[in-house]
């Protein structure tokens, strides 16, 4: 293209169609449009079964009862919902979310909880306060996208480290850490997510805790447990939560998007005291303070409705949908295997050997199935051999569908690797920016 | 080009092509419709050919036209019978690597095209699964990629050269070439350049002088009337190293957003697009 000469306006300047393009922070080029988001832009459609996104079942809400909340909230506490509010939250919430989190054995004062846009916005301020870039978030293999996504933008390195079907492997850790400081790296936190992995579906066990809070003390390191999915276990009573076991050691992070609605954006840090401070000094600086309307409506939702008893019936549904999806699984995919979660949202699945779960995506777009590609949730290319499935939002019967859907994809897809002996991946494929549809 | 419609005085609605599109054309009354779908039933007369069963006035190629148009190796066929040049091509299904033996496809391909090669699949767009392959080696990744796409893929020889798109506007014989626009990429002109800027650097008018601008503009419009396009279409061109005008795509619904290169043309040529868009309903609704 630049070999023909140029003509006789040689020194003409074209345009990019970006007139600021050559002011962006460097960091700003690392944010790209790419192929797979473009594909989640035809997975929305109505025809396709998503097994992609972690919407929660939002229709199993009771939507009329909701409104009617919504409507008297405005007409008689309009003058506060509709104002600014403090930038640590609703004092009032903060008291109902250490009710919440008393359920996983946190014991914490109202003062230690900051009200969030979403647990998403605190990751963000997390990594304000702690992270210069080149610093290193340990994380576990695979973690989660919008986190690596955060980590990324601050320009943070992320070290995985394994997990089993225990979740976090506490030797594993202890070596990761240990190696670090011998090279000597600056690792500012482990990022977990403790309960029902996203999107390995694994929970850490109870022996595991305090094992795992101890490594990380002796290495002076801090945990960031992220924990949205607790409540929704299928089988079992909550775990205690690591923040439980350390109140110095641990920032913990909760949400009401999983275990009510994610449209309200409102989900919380609870942090040690000095943290806390700047975590409010951070928030105000980016949003002045959380929405009051979401704040109050979350308050009115705690108060007035019963939403223990609602997390129970979220269970049910979701078990049935988490069986339909191992029963179709079973059926259909028997050379790819996986993970029985008994919580949460999602199925961590291994593909059979020799696909890449991220070429493979078009095709399975083209036959009106998604799914997220395991190499989302790893910062280093691995996970390719992975994709994650959500059984969260579907139907039990689009779920059966979807994987009958995928069964053909992936045989169609074994043939076509059988044909050209290459899977067709790239080499260092990286992490796709998060988005609403990797939630 | 809702925006600048509304700005000529059109009332302009938007509709998915879903269940509700049938029911919305009814409620159209004297309207007439702009099909923006990209992408296949969009641009292979799909859409055109529901169009003209409802019997509703439509804008740009019909159906059996942009069918011509899509299926890139009979639109070759016709370039080529009107002297018009398209790079070297196979269009070969994935059966046929699998019944003779993909190594042996795969070598006589680039014994006969050389290298490189331009990967892609026989239906599409928006540079989705295309790669540009430089060595033999490379070719069995592409191919996959391809594949995912679609069952077919078309393997074109890569031309090198000066790459313009000509916007052609009107039909038949009163058809005008809008000015090139000349796509200078820093890199291959994938998805990731097209749709984030900074890689592509746009120049409209293209920097080429009155005798190759006249040859690209004329291969454009030859394409535009041999396959019968009507009301607009974008013919995107290699002038290689020899200047000879290598027509490599044809758009019959080229893209319409602010950055799109239609839009860049009609702006180089010092039309108002308001004016541009709103004769191209006038055309449609007096048909």
């Amino acid at each position: 293209m630049k070999d023909l000469a140029p003509m006789s306006t040689s020194d003409r300047h074209g345009t990019r169609l970006d007139p600021w393009f050559d002011s962006y922070a460097a960091r700003a080029h690392r944010m790209r449009a790419s192929e797979i988001r473009a594909l989640f832009a035809v997975a929305s459609r109505p025809e396709v079964v998503s097994l992609a996104g972690g919407m929660p079942y939002i229709g199993g809400l009771p939507l009329e009862e909701l409104s009617e909340m919504s409507r008297r909230l405005i007409l008689e506490q309009g003058e506060v919902a509709l104002q600014y509010g403090g930038g640590q939250g609703d004092e009032g919430l903060r008291e109902q979310i250490t009710e919440v989190m008393s359920l996983e054995g946190i014991a914490a004062h109202p003062d230690d909880v900051v009200v969030t846009t979403g647990s998403q916005q605190a990751l963000d301020l997390v990594s304000t306060i702690f992270l210069d870039p080149g610093d290193v978030v340990v994380a576990e293999a695979p973690s989660y996208v919008g986190a690596l996504g955060v980590f990324r933008a601050h320009e943070a390195d992320v070290v995985h480290t394994p997990m089993d079907a225990d979740g976090l492997i506490p030797e594993a850790l202890d070596k990761t850490l240990g190696e670090l400081a011998a090279a000597g790296r600056r690792v500012k936190f482990l990022y977990t997510v403790p309960n029902f992995h996203n999107p390995g579906g694994v929970t850490l066990s109870a022996e595991r805790r305090p094992q795992v809070v101890e490594i990380c003390e002796r290495h002076r390191v801090l945990i960031l447990e992220d924990n949205p999915y607790g409540l929704l276990g299928f089988d079992r009573e909550p775990m205690p939560a690591l923040r439980s076991l350390s109140e110095n050691g641990v920032i913990y992070l909760g949400s009401f998007s999983k275990t009510f609605a994610p449209g309200y954006r409102v989900g919380w840090a609870v942090a040690p005291h000095a943290v806390r401070e700047k975590l409010v000094l951070a928030s105000e600086a980016a949003i002045l303070s959380p929405s009051n309307a979401s704040q109050l409506a979350i308050r009115a939702y705690l108060q007035h409705f019963d939403w223990q008893g609602q997390i129970k019936k979220f269970q049910v549904q979701y078990r049935e949908r988490r069986d339909a999806m191992i029963t179709s699984l079973e059926e259909h995919l028997p050379e790819a295997s996986w993970n029985v979660p008994d919580g949460g949202f999602y199925v961590w699945v291994k593909l059979p050997e020799g696909l890449n779960a991220k070429t493979m995506l078009p095709r399975a777009v083209t036959a009106r199935v998604a799914y997220v590609s395991g190499t989302a949730f790893y910062a280093d290319g691995q996970g390719s051999d992975h994709m994650r499935l959500s059984f969260c939002y579907p139907t039990p019967e689009r779920i059966r569908e979807g994987v009958r859907r995928l069964a053909s994809v992936v045989d169609a897809e074994m043939e076509t690797v059988r044909i050209f002996g290459t899977s067709g991946g790239d080499d260092g494929d990286s992490v796709d920016f998060p988005s609403p549809d990797l939630a | 080009m809702q925006e600048a419609l509304k700005d000529a005085g059109a009332k302009v609605t938007l509709h998915d092509v879903d269940s509700d599109l049938i029911p919305a054309i009814s409620a159209l009354g004297d309207g007439v419709v702009w099909p923006m779908l990209h992408g296949a039933s969009g641009e292979d007369g799909s859409l055109q050919g529901l169009l003209e069963m409802l019997n509703v006035p439509y804008v740009g190629t019909r159906a059996r036209e942009a069918r011509v148009a899509w299926v890139k190796s009979v639109a070759k066929a016709v370039c080529a019978r009107e002297g018009v040049a398209t790079p070297d091509y196979v269009t070969l299904p994935q059966s046929l690597f699998r019944e003779v033996g993909a190594e042996q496809v795969m070598d006589a391909v680039v014994a006969k095209l050389g290298l490189p090669l331009a990967i892609k699949p026989a239906r599409g767009g928006s540079a989705l699964g295309v790669s540009l392959v430089h060595q033999r080696s490379d070719l069995n990744r592409a191919l996959v990629h391809c594949f995912a796409y679609d069952a077919t893929a078309l393997i074109e020889k890569a031309v090198t050269g000066t790459e313009v798109a000509v916007s052609v506007l009107g039909t038949g014989d009163t058809a005008r070439a809008l000015p090139p626009v000349e796509i200078s990429a820093h890199g291959p002109y994938d998805f990731d350049a097209r749709y984030n800027p900074g890689r592509v650097e746009y120049f409209a008018p293209a920097r080429l002088d009155d005798q190759q601008t006249s040859v690209v503009t004329e291969a454009a419009l030859a394409v535009h009337r041999e396959l019968h396009l009507r009301d607009l279409s974008r013919v995107d061109i290699i002038l290689d190293a020899d200047g000879v005008p290598q027509v490599f795509d044809i758009n019959v619904a080229p893209g319409l957003t602010e950055t799109s290169l239609f839009p860049q043309a009609v702006v180089a040529a010092d039309l108002d697009l308001s004016t541009v868009y709103a004769s191209i309903v006038e055309a449609a609704a007096a048909r």
